[in-house]
């Protein structure tokens, strides 16, 4: 099972002290984050992709390229990657770069953003929100696994012969999860696919994340992927710690009592009780989320918001530090214990290098405009592959 | 389970409070109008918007309903009529009133039978059920009964118990219960009428084809 964090992104003021940090630092801070989450021996960190303020990170790949630069072992993710407002062609590209970049530490999860004055921006309607992530998603899929791509649809230019560069290290794509939070749509598409479902639960009640869950374990088995239980699930969290419980709670209460989304509205002991928001000892955090898998089933990846509602870099960095030192080495061994050996771990671009049978070379080289001939000329892989409709 | 259910809404704020009374009023009238016309026992739950005011804000701000709420729900969602009252507060129904109504999950009142009621300090307020209450239910596809009832100050004052509020009450109650009794007992309909996509998702295919 994977444990990393996942940031929005946000420049909030510090409640405590009324500071709000600058862009450039809170950019800074993502990056000693993302160093502090692989120093404490977390597997995963991702980041979110915002073009509207107060969120930095419009611009993901040269977000998590610097950090791959940095780092050596931990995988890069996204949380999400707008696939409705940004061109597929152009998240094939960058992607698969990162993916080289960072010798295959890469994937992404696909989200279509809920604010709808975004989507006009990039010249779209959020009203075309899943419309956009069926298609474009489609298109991206194609662009990955296929060289030569000729392609026609509603929303973006028609493609003819267009090759995608650079090709997929090792000629496997990076793997894809699909985050929703209450489409069906979304669990559907990641069940047609195989590819992961992530519900970002931070601000729901569990029975609502355990039927989002359960209609993408059930669709997962009829697309024929595997098992019900062998689909691959991923679920947010969100803690604040500190050894003494009650210095925890009155820590975060106030950051807690106006933050973003929540803020203003329920009390701290209500939200921790009615979501997954633990505020308390890494021994609560322990139990809390040990327990997550009594209602979606053993999982792969778990995800923690740690930076968020203003809370300061220094705070943040202590408690990765808590995250990775007292809660996640052992609830490692609390969800591996009794987990069946037939569910499998998230995916990785190693298992799937595997799984593909080794690596292989995809470079497409060009045609020489002198001979005509391409190094890859092979009649029978001389693909013109036809519109979908 | 056999019977009928009748669910009461009451936006009322002050204890006791003027639009309870014409809430529970109304729905004593519909309840003995309906065992008379279908001899079946008839359950009334009442929702009190004020014991639940903080949880309705919660569920603007958070986007799902704390749990006395989300029962509160679940039994006007059962029900098979509802009696819905609110004072009117500037021209209109109140905040309050609305919250609830704002907080249901898109047809969730749909073809449900329901009976308006509303309270004011002038009989000059009373349009504000057909100028406003009404719209908001025809725009949430419910069946309301044409008769809606306005209770003044005036109208409490009346020493006649049989003055022109028991005459509103009573044709007004009698109108829902025949609304109700035409229909199948909502316990023996399907939950919802609502197509649910967790149930019954969309095949991708379909999604990818565009429709």
């Amino acid at each position: 099972m994977q444990f990393g964090i996942f940031t929005v992104g946000d420049v909030t003021p510090d409640p405590t002290t009324g500071r709000t940090p600058s862009e450039h630092e809170r950019i800074k801070a993502m990056v000693a984050i993302a160093k502090k989450a692989e120093e404490v021996g977390l597997d995963v960190v991702a980041t979110g992709e915002h073009h509207n303020p107060p969120f930095v990170p419009s611009s993901p790949t040269t977000m998590l390229g610097y950090i791959a630069a940095q780092t050596k072992r931990i995988v890069l993710s996204t949380a999400t990657t707008l696939i409705t407002t940004n061109d597929p062609v152009k998240i094939a590209e960058d992607y698969a770069m990162l993916q080289h970049l960072a010798d295959g530490r890469v994937d992404l999860m696909m989200g279509r953003g809920n604010t709808g004055p975004v989507y006009p921006w990039f010249g779209r309607d959020i009203r075309d929100g899943i419309d956009l992530a069926v298609e474009n998603y489609a298109l991206l899929h194609r662009l990955w696994r296929e060289d030569v791509v000729t392609w026609q649809g509603r929303f973006r230019t028609p493609l003819q012969s267009f090759t995608a560069t650079p090709r997929p290290l090792d000629g496997v794509p990076p793997f894809v999860w699909h985050g929703s939070i209450r489409s069906p749509e979304i669990a559907e598409q990641a069940a047609y696919y195989g590819d992961g479902f992530f519900h970002n639960n931070i601000f729901w009640p569990i029975e609502h994340t355990r039927r989002m869950v359960q209609l993408y374990r059930r669709r997962f088995e009829h697309y024929g992927h595997g098992k019900a239980d062998q689909a691959i699930v991923g679920l947010g969290g969100q803690v604040f710690m500190r050894p003494r419980s009650q210095d925890a709670v009155a820590e975060f209460r106030p950051y807690f009592d106006v933050a973003p989304v929540y803020g203003h509205g329920p009390t701290l002991e209500e939200f921790t009780e009615q979501t997954p928001l633990t505020v308390g000892s890494p021994q609560q955090v322990v139990e809390r989320y040990a327990s997550m898998r009594e209602h979606v089933g053993d999982y792969q990846r778990q995800l923690f918001l740690m930076d968020h509602a203003g809370l300061p870099l220094k705070t943040v960095l202590e408690q990765i530090d808590l995250l990775g030192e007292q809660v996640v080495p052992v609830l490692r061994k609390e969800m591996a214990a009794g987990r069946p050996a037939h569910v499998p771990d998230a995916p990785t671009h190693a298992s799937l290098v595997a799984a593909a049978g080794g690596p292989h070379d995809s470079t497409v080289h060009a045609v020489d405009d002198v001979t005509g001939q391409s190094p890859d000329a092979d009649p029978t892989d001389g693909r013109t592959l036809e519109l979908v409709r | 389970m056999s019977g009928r259910t009748l669910a009461v809404v009451s936006a009322g704020l002050g204890q006791p409070s003027s639009t309870r009374l014409l809430a529970d009023r109304l729905a004593a009238a519909t309840a003995a109008s309906l065992r008379e016309q279908t001899g079946e026992a008839v359950t009334v739950t009442v929702v009190e918007l004020r014991d639940i005011a903080r949880e309705l804000t919660d569920n603007l701000l958070t986007g799902f309903p704390p749990a006395g709420l989300r029962a509160a729900v679940e039994g006007v969602l059962a029900a098979d009529g509802l009696v819905a009252v609110t004072p009117i507060f500037n021209a209109s129904y109140s905040g309050l009133f609305k919250t609830f109504f704002d907080v249901l999950d898109e047809g969730s009142l749909q073809a449900t039978p329901v009976l308006l009621g509303a309270t004011g300090g002038t009989a000059r307020h009373s349009l504000a059920l057909e100028f406003a209450v009404r719209p908001m239910f025809a725009y949430l596809r419910s069946d309301v009964v044409p008769t809606a009832v306005f209770a003044a100050s005036e109208d409490w004052g009346s020493t006649s118990a049989e003055g022109g509020l028991a005459r509103r009450v009573d044709r007004a109650g009698s109108e829902l219960a025949t609304a109700v009794a035409s229909r199948d007992p909502a316990s023996s309909r399907p939950r919802s009428v609502v197509a649910d996509g967790f149930d019954d998702p969309v095949p991708f295919e379909q999604l990818l084809t565009g429709r």
